[in-house]
């Protein structure tokens, strides 16, 4: 194995401008504990799932900016990054109780009126790390087709780049925020058998049997475990 | 192609078994007796030199992972003798410390029980490993099933070392969980005849885990956090702070718990927070890298909770035992130890050795599973070797859209085929190779059906807390702690602010605390809560340098080899 790391290759990246040299293969954010940073901001996760390490970079020989999280995504050589860990975007007020469109109403462009100014730059879909259609879904909740925006926008990290971009200082994620959380409560269809087994819950239908197995021995237990039966899994 | 060509070979043997294994179906369930031998062989759980007793505090004596038994009987960091008590900065009703699902809930609880609330997190709001979460959220809401089903799966997984008043408030609250969350807005999986679409897990006897493709965790918390924050813009009386995780907390001279002091990481300023009940939802500890296994924790997970719990006098339970998820990421090394969520498994990915063999059913408890791929590599040679020196088995997704239809792939898993696609290995054509990492702490500190705690004032809900899941947690068992407990918990923490009479605050259980280290000898324990990893490399610190977090032995870049060079 010592093998390996006489091999590695050290790349340049500059942080912040600043010169440092890694190991060529570490993520962005690894890059950074690499040169001595003790992170607190721009860190969560880390595996690409709660957007807290949204990042900008160009090359030294390329300016046009970039975006990833920094989780994610491996160094290259004369990368210059910088972090954005938090963007002061608006959010609209709402009560989600109070969220359940009637026929022909809009309820995103009411809580958003702005969305209405979109000019279709397309910045925010060249930015979104998770290469979702956000311009598309912007475009959808302008039409209030709550389920489009719901499956266009629902692997959002709400990391916030988005609004970072955005020539009109909209707010893609959190519209679509708005919209999801409209969709869950309200158009979904409801599961009557969830209902049904929570009514059937409240009326104590199963106390006895679990009273039954609370006093049971752990022998007893072992054995009803060992011959319960096992659902096919789909 | 992304997989070197020493892999190449044994990936092909994969594909070459797969028609075979198809009509063999998956391989044989491991019967009872053999189960508990081959867990207790191989399972990092049994490793006798990798534990030690405790010498001080109510779990004196107990056997616990040494990296954690450090933390608890570590010192404070601050100094009682100079802090002003008088100078409270928040006075509120609940105080809930941690801001994943189950701080979320219980805030969210609290407030609705008519007491005020504030969150101290330590990262961003909702920062935590509840984002991660993917396979789902269990309940047992179809016909065929039951809580009394649910109940002895929860058992049977955790080998009947649960608390069965804990499992049973689990399986009853479950249904109504799921219900909650969506009438806040949580977007579940549905069936065409708008039932739950829910699938089988690793121990469940019964399909009952909820989903949200593979984001559960993520859409249960971005909806929560939207919560808590529209009702503080509507003014209603719940606030939080973020970057200000709690240091120590705060007790009475009635020997309640009576608040906390919290502390900004940015700016390192403290904070008083005087609170009628203190409720406890950090967390796990996977960042501690328990016998220096990766993880698949969020960066904040330091067993803070543990510690804060520990030193005010909180028992905890089956703190000798972690899960290891069975299949997490062991190429490529920048993704080491990543979570491959158990879904992949459930839709019908068989694990396979190096010659494409079966050796273990997909779907045993956790436990089990992880210690039959450690069999296999450690015994039996039969692990595939990466450049870096992991060793791994297959998982074999393919087998998912050769089962189940194409396009199978990317409408269940569509978080796991873009992180594997990030390093260029489509998951809908290629195996992954995945080894068990450090993923849940299975117990934590002891609580009762209405998550309180034996200390007078003091709640704890979701995987800090212990008793629940027994010596092993089942697969969408944790997300629903989350949503009962925490529950519970905020319900609980609000009744017992308005009945409570508080006494004078006062530091003396630090003072005690400080001179039984001193008396057993342990002054050279790190401080502690331990906040955050420190994983910065450092060669030269200015002497005298006091970092933040605890400096990290373990290298958040996989590659072991090169170690930082």
């Amino acid at each position: 194995m010592a093998a390996v790391s006489e091999k590695v290759q050290m790349v340049d990246i500059y942080i912040m401008g600043k010169h440092y040299q890694v190991p060529e293969g570490l993520t962005i954010m690894t890059a950074l504990e690499y040169c001595g940073y003790n992170l607190i901001r721009g860190c969560g996760c880390r595996e690409g799932f709660c957007g807290a390490c949204a990042t900008i970079y160009n090359f030294i020989n390329d300016p046009t900016i970039r975006y990833a999280l920094a989780c994610q995504t491996v160094v290259q050589p004369n990368m210059v990054i910088t972090q954005i860990p938090f963007f002061p975007a608006a959010e609209a007020l709402y009560n989600v109780e109070d969220l359940e469109p009637k026929e022909g109403e809009n309820k995103l462009t009411e809580l958003y009126p702005d969305v209405l100014t979109c000019f279709g730059c397309n910045n925010c879909t060249k930015t979104c790390p998770q290469d979702l259609e956000v311009m598309e879904f912007v475009s959808d909740s302008i039409r209030g087709d709550y389920q489009k925006v719901h499956e266009k926008s629902f692997d959002c990290l709400l990391c916030g780049l988005c609004a970072a971009r955005c020539p009109q200082g909209l707010q893609p994620y959190n519209i679509a925020l708005a919209a999801r959380r409209l969709r869950g409560a309200h158009i979904a269809p409801k599961s009557q058998h969830n209902l049904d087994r929570i009514k059937e819950i409240q009326e104590g239908k199963f106390d006895a049997e679990l009273k039954k197995l609370k006093k049971m021995t752990k022998d007893e237990l072992r054995d009803l475990y060992a011959k319960r039966e096992i659902e096919p899994a789909l | 192609m992304p997989y070197p060509a020493s892999m190449e070979e044994s990936k092909r043997k994969v594909e070459e078994t797969r028609p075979k294994r198809l009509q063999k179906g998956p391989a044989e369930r491991i019967p009872a007796e053999e189960r508990d031998a081959l867990v207790s062989k191989f399972h990092p759980d049994f490793l006798k030199e990798q534990f030690r007793e405790l010498k001080i505090g109510p779990n004196r004596g107990s056997r616990t992972p040494l990296e954690i038994a450090d933390l608890l009987e570590g010192n404070s960091r601050i100094d009682p003798d100079k802090i002003d008590l008088n100078k409270v900065d928040h006075d509120v009703d609940v105080l809930v410390i941690g801001c994943g699902g189950a701080g979320g809930a219980a805030s969210l609880l609290a407030e609705e029980n008519g007491a005020s609330v504030l969150i101290s997190s330590k990262l961003r709001l909702g920062d935590a490993n509840t984002i991660g979460a993917q396979a789902g959220t269990q309940a047992c809401d179809r016909p065929n099933d039951s809580p009394a089903i649910h109940y002895l799966d929860v058992m049977g997984g955790g080998h009947y070392a649960n608390v069965p008043e804990l499992v049973e408030a689990l399986a009853k609250d479950s249904p109504d969980a799921i219900r909650w969350l969506e009438e806040l807005g949580v977007n579940w999986d549905k069936e065409p005849d708008n039932s739950y679409h829910e699938l089988s897990g690793g121990g469940a006897s019964r399909r009952r885990m909820h989903s949200c493709r593979d984001y559960t965790g993520l859409e249960e918390m971005r909806v929560i956090r939207d919560e808590i924050k529209q009702r503080h813009w509507h003014k209603r009386d719940i606030d939080w702070l973020e970057f200000e995780p709690a240091i120590e907390l705060l007790m009475d001279d009635k020997g309640q718990v009576a608040g906390a002091i919290l502390m900004n990481v940015e700016t390192r300023q403290m904070s008083i927070v005087r609170a009628k009940a203190v409720v406890i939802a950090t967390g796990g500890l996977g960042r501690t890298h328990i016998q220096g296994f990766p993880t698949t924790n969020h960066y904040g997970a330091t067993a803070d909770g543990l510690v804060l719990a520990y030193r005010v006098g909180c028992p905890l339970v089956h703190m000798d035992t972690m899960q290891y998820h069975p299949t997490g990421a062991a190429f490529p090394p920048q993704i080491l130890g990543f979570l491959v969520t158990e879904k992949v498994r459930t839709l019908g990915a068989e694990v396979v050795n190096c010659d494409g063999e079966q050796f273990v059913h997909p779907l045993e408890a956790r436990d089990t599973e992880a210690s039959a791929e450690i069999r296999e590599c450690k015994e039996r040679g039969k692990g595939v070797t990466t450049p870096t020196g992991e060793v791994g088995l297959w998982l074999d997704s393919p087998m998912i859209e050769i089962k189940r239809g194409e396009g199978t792939i990317l409408r269940e898993l569509p978080a796991m085929v873009r992180q594997f696609a990030r390093f260029d290995i489509d998951i809908r054509k290629e195996p992954m190779l995945v080894y068990p990492t450090l993923h849940y702490q299975n117990g934590g500190i002891v609580i009762k059906v209405d998550a309180s705690t034996p200390v007078p004032g003091l709640f704890a809900a979701g995987e800090v807390e212990g008793g629940v899941h027994g010596t092993n947690r089942l697969i969408g068992n944790s997300t629903l702690d989350l949503f009962v407990f925490g529950r519970r918990a905020g319900r609980a923490a609000a009744k017992w602010a308005k009945e409570v009479k508080p006494g004078k605050l006062t530091l003396d259980h630090v003072r005690r605390w400080r001179r039984e280290i001193k008396e057993a000898g342990l002054e050279g324990a790190p401080v502690s809560p331990m906040l955050l990893p420190n994983y910065a490399r450092t060669e030269r610190p200015v002497p005298g340098f006091q970092p933040l977090g605890q400096v990290s032995s373990y290298t958040p870049f996989g590659d072991r080899a090169v170690r930082w060079i």
